[in-house]
């Protein structure tokens, strides 16, 4: 089963044409000739690297999630909101549907998927496949499009401007934290999951 | 056809998930429902996304007649003392617009009304286009695509704007914000949106008329 031979070619996901992978050089980017996609980039990041940035990612998204986003003022009343605030009365007034895709999108996606490739990396740089290594790549591929920490990000100004016509408003540490993360997974975002299949050798299953 | 040498036509299947390259001759093991599946990561491999077509367009449907609601009902309710406001989706950026943030409108209307609208177009053009086996634009239409699958998830800005506006809002008798059921049929427009995109398949663009499924 020429899985050694296999891996030396790569098939565009847009077009389905067939290349032989050449190795790339710092800041290369592998495009299909027939259609234009990426196909591969170079990856200067390396395990540890990665594996600090997604343990920094952890860092700033527990105080993203503790600290306030914004406070708003009206009259010297002052009234803030946290996401996990924000979820629970969306629940409250009859939108739970909202309230399930924000705590998806916003709390476990994010989080799960820095904790399996937290868990996959630190494995992986011990040059180990982790303990449910499979299903664990799976699930990040599925994960991928379902996390949206920079659109709330910009939700956020825009909700800030909005309640400015009103109110008095004070942007709080959570929305800092919040676009610290934004930059962290987009960071992160971009890693191609088969550099970590091609990483570590196939173990016994 | 191209002149490029194609998976399907060297009996290549390329693994959806962990994209490992597998020749169909010797295919790695069969799983229970008499499929192929990947040696290394055990999913079922397709040469296409299956049912694309029929996914693609039946997604795409169910996502346009939710975003009739969408637009038409109101997503959030202003109370204060002296009056109740509901705003739809226009109304909001059409409020933004007036009082003073154009370039927010601006960046609310591309999220809400553009992106969605344009994703229908393009979907749309994308499956009559294949489904007709047209060689017309085919880089175009691959860019096309692309340009679809990366857009499509900041539409959820305006479902966030009005999560967060009815978190803070809350002045009791003073000032409040509430949801209004338009915010829900635009977060699943934008859920039904991402799906469809994700189950067309942009190799169908370059198959000829003799294409499966």
């Amino acid at each position: 089963m020429g899985t050694t031979s296999s891996e030396a070619l790569l098939i565009c996901e847009h077009c389905d044409t067939v290349y032989r992978r050449r190795p790339l050089a710092r800041g290369d980017v592998a495009q299909c000739a027939c259609c234009h996609a990426v196909l591969e980039r170079h990856h200067g990041l390396s395990v540890n690297v990665m594996l600090a940035l997604v343990m920094t990612a952890m860092i700033v998204f527990v105080q993203a999630n503790m600290w306030p986003i914004v406070t708003l003022g009206l009259n010297g009343q002052l009234s803030g909101a946290t996401l996990w605030g924000t979820i629970i009365v969306m629940w409250q007034q009859q939108a739970q549907v909202v309230a399930v895709l924000a705590a998806g999108t916003l709390f476990f996606f994010p989080l799960l998927k820095m904790f399996l490739l937290g868990w996959l990396l630190w494995f992986g740089r011990l040059g180990r496949r982790a303990p449910g290594f499979v299903p664990m790549m799976v699930t990040l591929h599925y994960l991928q499009p379902w996390t949206m920490s920079e659109v709330f990000v910009l939700g956020a100004l825009v909700a800030i401007v909005k309640a400015h016509l009103y109110f008095d408003v004070v942007a709080d540490p959570g929305i800092y934290a919040y676009a610290a993360l934004t930059l962290l997974i987009t960071i992160f975002a971009g890693v191609d999951l088969r550099q970590l299949w091609e990483l570590t050798p196939e173990g016994p299953a | 056809m191209s002149a490029f040498p194609r998976a399907a036509d060297l009996g290549l299947i390329g693994c959806h998930v962990c994209k490992l390259v597998i020749s169909a001759d010797t295919p790695a093991r069969v799983d229970v429902a008499d499929e192929l599946a990947c040696p290394r990561c055990g999913s079922v491999l397709h040469r296409r996304k299956p049912y694309s077509y029929m996914r693609t367009w039946a997604l795409m449907i169910a996502a346009f007649l939710l975003y009739i609601p969408a637009n038409v009902l109101p997503i959030m309710r202003t109370a204060s003392l002296n009056d109740i406001d509901d705003n739809t989706i226009i109304s909001g950026v059409v409020e933004l617009w007036v009082k003073g943030s154009p370039d927010l409108a601006i960046i609310v209307f591309t999220a809400s009304i553009v992106v969605p609208v344009l994703k229908f177009l393009s979907l749309g053009t994308l499956l009559l286009s294949s489904q007709r086996g047209s060689g017309w634009a085919r880089p175009q239409r691959a860019k096309l695509y692309r340009l679809v699958e990366f857009i499509g998830y900041w539409s959820m800005l305006d479902v966030f704007v009005v999560a967060l506006l009815t978190a803070l809002v809350r002045f009791g008798l003073l000032s409040l914000v509430e949801p209004l059921p338009g915010v829900i049929f635009f977060g699943l427009t934008v859920v039904l949106t991402m799906l469809a995109s994700m189950s067309f398949d942009p190799r169908l663009i370059w198959d000829g008329r003799d294409s499966d499924d």
